[in-house]
């Protein structure tokens, strides 16, 4: 230990040299100084010692700024949120009413300007922007992970249509190998690219790349499969975050006091409580509404012969109205005994509690994140509201709650795997899968033992 | 002493590194001390340093091999059991080494958080195997039976406290840290653990698919190194400067030679060739099976090219030697990137090697940095090549479908059947 320290001590003052050093060199390009030091003192200072990035430019469009060049700063600022929060719902709306692939493709592009964001703050961490090879390498992995996800999950899908194609066939038969085979030839590209005095930043980067792709990727191909399961699934866990986020900001601007966490000083409990309460309000009433159209109920299909998604079919249980016993104690609050409700809406209540208790920690988390590498939102991409990833940094840890929760409690496996598993087969285990299929369907009564069959 | 020692010793490896001028600029060079077992160095004690490090590791080598063999003869068990406990180990040195570069021993929680998060992942990934083969145990005992329905939401509810703990945990001079340290655990969990259950789902499918791939990287290991020894010459690589073309090539041959030699061997034991399976009525493992056609010998006619050298029209093989030879040829070629990738992360962060924990060798991860690359092609490997979907796994999979998409699942396969002819059109199957 009294070495440690020794050395440690030797360090800081080594390390208050180099800081004069620093600061006469940064005024001069970055090559010069040596990279490896800059890094070494970027791991050891504390975080109050870092430099911060430099503050992000103000994207408002011209129209915004003249309209609102009379008010005061503070309520400009609130107003321009206002807009854009209502444009991006607008927005929103929008893209549900084009349908299911207009979404898929929104979630892509999601996903892309996250990972971009994300790996910008990387590049700006480590001044890794020149880098050999560092840039093209992570949009090679980005694209290895998506076209792996990609190729198990929505080919699933499409296997009516696939079964049909030779080529896409043999993509699908050896799937799992052309991914591998992709991953690693990017893996030794950046073995091969490693230079002398850069391997620990092009390792940091390798990480950081790595554990980005499994935020952003992983997420978005949950919310994929969540939406294929029902709009619903999608369009309820959304919301009630969004909402949750818009109730606490607004209870907290009227009634907060007590503050929530040292992490994000602008939460308070009150708000927290307020979108707790406001969040399952509004996911019973949404639900409720949402439940009865079969375009956001249905799974979401593709129709080969019309090439198009169709969402038709007949609503399974959760969306049929059933009759609840009110529980005594709400009896005298509500006055009614009964009530009819859709079994979907106490789910709803389980996903809405996640929204408001849980996703919060996605936000802090977040915002641990910007006070670590010092910057204010991770990017300008909405004025306002900062970046992309502020935006959907509570959704993603709501997307892999939606995905347990239907798999373990809503449905079993995913039918359309299976089917694909089966066709795979070998003919002779496919007759054999098939009799057995068959014995099991009629001994249980769903197959009548017809000879038509 | 020591550290100074270590430190000079540091400075002569990575002297291609310039900057390593300076001991401000790396983490601190861990003291290699030496851990050979007493009985050793009196046996050595008059060798010269070079000719008894030589020795050092080839009586250790001789050791972790001969130990390989007992674990196998131990049976799968055993072997399960010692692929955690070096799955352990493994994430135990990279952690260390992650503590070290950024001084946060001393970090509220986090070294709790981290064996957390790795009890987390290895219950996930044991649940979804232990699942799959165990499943009428799992079926028959009540308790187990509930953990595994809803197991993957257990899993996400333990991660989720872990996640929730790092963020109420976050301190506000170290944000930067712990982002790191957070960081730092999932690539090397992703890395470790993930790989740690390939080689798991390698085993069982028949031991020869755990032996061979791993005998094929110790053997390209040694035999490059034997190659370079003898004949090196051209340097290989700037990250890894001792290792050369002539041995990369030299051991790329001898793999491949070995591979075909030890799978011809191995391929005429069924304990070797047959999936393992999880006995209920005995409670244990066997491996008892009629052996697939991979394991059959075949008549192989040999390619006109060949045939002047080698003088034989046909040969006996089994089509298992075949498969081997990929094995190999990825053992000699690409696996020693996950070598070169390990000597750059070394190089990155200033150490000689992972750990002490073999005397000679390094630690555990130093032995077993190829193997990574190696365990998941292998799983790749086998599931796009050798074996399909396991029909019974399926039939179990159909069975806790609703009626309707069993229905649906059923007319799609007889719809697929009648179009390839399997089945006649007449219902009489």
């Amino acid at each position: 230990m009294s070495a440690r320290r020794r050395w440690r001590a030797a360090a800081e003052q080594e390390e208050e040299e180099e800081e004069e050093e620093e600061e006469a060199a940064e005024a001069g390009s970055d090559k010069e100084v040596d990279l490896e030091e800059r890094l070494h003192e970027l791991d050891l200072r504390s975080d109050s010692d870092i430099p911060d990035v430099p503050p992000p430019t103000d994207s408002t469009p011209e129209i915004l700024k003249r309209a609102l060049s009379g008010l005061s700063a503070r309520w400009k600022n609130w107003w321009i949120r206002g807009i854009l929060s209502l444009a991006m719902i607008s927005g929103f709306f929008l893209i549900i009413y084009l349908g299911s692939f207009m979404l898929m493709l929104l979630v892509l592009s999601i996903q892309v300007k996250c990972f971009h964001e994300i790996i910008t703050i990387g590049y700006r961490v480590y001044h890794s922007y020149d880098l050999p090879w560092f840039r093209s390498l992570s949009w090679y992995f980005l694209l290895c992970v998506n076209y792996f996800f990609y190729g198990e999950t929505v080919a699933d899908y499409f296997a009516t249509f696939v079964q049909r194609r030779e080529q896409l066939q043999f993509l699908i038969r050896y799937h799992r190998f052309i991914s591998f085979a992709l991953y690693l030839t990017g893996f030794c590209m950046f073995v091969l690219s490693l230079v002398k005095k850069h391997y620990r930043l092009q390792f940091y980067m390798f990480a950081w790349t790595h554990v980005t792709l499994l935020i952003t990727v992983t997420q978005s191909h949950l919310v994929i499969q969540n939406l294929f399961e029902g709009m619903i699934w999608f369009l309820v866990p959304i919301s009630s975050v969004i909402c949750n986020d818009i109730t606490a900001y607004i209870f907290g601007f009227f009634f907060g006091r007590t503050p929530l966490i040292k992490l994000s000083p602008k939460k308070t409990w009150e708000g927290f409580i307020g979108g707790f309460f406001s969040t399952v309000v509004f996911g019973f009433i949404f639900s409720y509404f949402l439940a009865q159209h079969q375009y956001f109920v249905c799974p979401v299909e593709y129709n080969s012969e019309t090439n198009r998604f169709v969402t038709e079919c007949e609503p399974s249980e959760l969306f049929q109205m059933k009759k609840y016993s009110v529980p005594p104690l709400l009896q005298a609050v509500l006055g009614w005994e009964t009530v009819n409700m859709y079994p979907f809406q106490m789910h709803s209540f389980a996903l809405s509690t996640f929204a408001s208790l849980i996703g919060p920690f996605g936000g802090f988390f977040a915002s641990g994140f910007k006070r670590a590498f010092k910057i204010k939102d991770f990017a300008d991409t909405i004025p306002g509201h900062g970046g992309i990833m502020d935006r959907f940094d509570c959704q993603y840890l709501m997307a892999t709650f939606v995905h347990v929760y239907i798999t373990s409690f809503i449905r079993g496996p995913n039918p359309s795997k299976l089917l694909k598993q089966l066709l795979i087969l070998q003919p002779e285990q496919q007759l054999s899968v098939y009799k057995t299929l068959k014995s099991h369907l009629v001994e249980k009564g769903i197959l009548r033992p017809s000879l038509r069959g | 002493l020591q550290e100074s020692e270590s430190e000079n010793r540091l400075d002569g490896e990575t002297a291609s590194d310039s900057e390593s001028k300076s001991d401000f600029g790396g983490s601190p060079p861990v003291p290699t001390s030496d851990d050979t077992p007493e009985v050793l160095n009196r046996a050595l004690s008059n060798l010269s340093s070079r000719w008894k490090n030589w020795w050092v590791r080839g009586i250790l080598t001789l050791a972790m091999i001969t130990f390989f063999f007992i674990i196998i003869y131990l049976g799968p068990m055993v072997l399960m059991t010692i692929v955690m406990c070096v799955q352990i180990k493994c994430f135990h040195e990279i952690i260390t080494i992650g503590y070290n570069v950024y001084h946060s021993y001393d970090l509220p929680w986090f070294r709790t958080l981290s064996w957390y998060f790795l009890l987390c992942v290895n219950y996930f990934f044991y649940g979804e195997t232990v699942t799959d083969y165990f499943f009428t145990l799992v079926q028959r005992e009540e308790p187990l039976r509930i953990l595994s329905k809803y197991h993957r939401f257990i899993s996400f509810a333990l991660y989720l406290t872990g996640f929730c703990m790092f963020v109420l945990s976050l301190v506000k001079k170290h944000y930067r840290l712990q982002f790191y340290m957070f960081g730092w655990t999932h690539v090397t969990l992703l890395i470790v653990v993930t790989q740690s259950h390939l080689i798991i789902h390698n085993l069982f499918e028949g031991m020869i698919w755990f032996i061979v791939p791993i005998s094929c990287v110790i053997c390209n290991d040694i035999m490059a190194y034997m190659f370079g020894f003898f004949f090196g010459r051209t340097p290989l690589i700037k990250l890894s400067p001792k290792k050369t073309w002539e041995g990369f090539i030299g051991g790329f041959f001898s793999t491949v030679l070995f591979g075909l030699l030890l799978s011809y061997v191995m391929s005429g034991y069924r304990c070797f060739t047959c999936p393992v399976e999880f006995n209920n009525d005995t409670n244990s493992f066997t491996m008892d099976c009629e052996p697939a056609e991979l394991f059959q010998l075949q008549e192989y006619n040999i390619p006109v090219v060949l045939q002047s050298v080698v003088g034989w029209k046909t040969v006996r093989m089994y089509p298992f030697q075949i498969h081997s030879i990929a094995l190999s040829t990825f053992a000699s070629l690409i696996g020693p990137f996950g070598g070169f990738f390990a000597s750059g992360f070394k190089r990155a962060f200033k150490i000689k090697d992972f750990a002490n924990t073999i005397p000679g060798h390094g630690g555990i991860m130093d032995r077993f940095d190829c193997q990574y690359l190696m365990a998941t092609f292998v799983n790749v490997y086998i599931a796009s090549f050798i074996r399909g979907p396991n029909p019974s796994k399926l039939i179990q999979q159909f069975l806790t479908l609703r009626p309707d998409q069993q229905l649906h699942i059923f007319n799609t396969l007889k719809a697929h059947l009648v179009d390839r002819g399997i089945l006649g059109s007449l219902e009489d199957a």
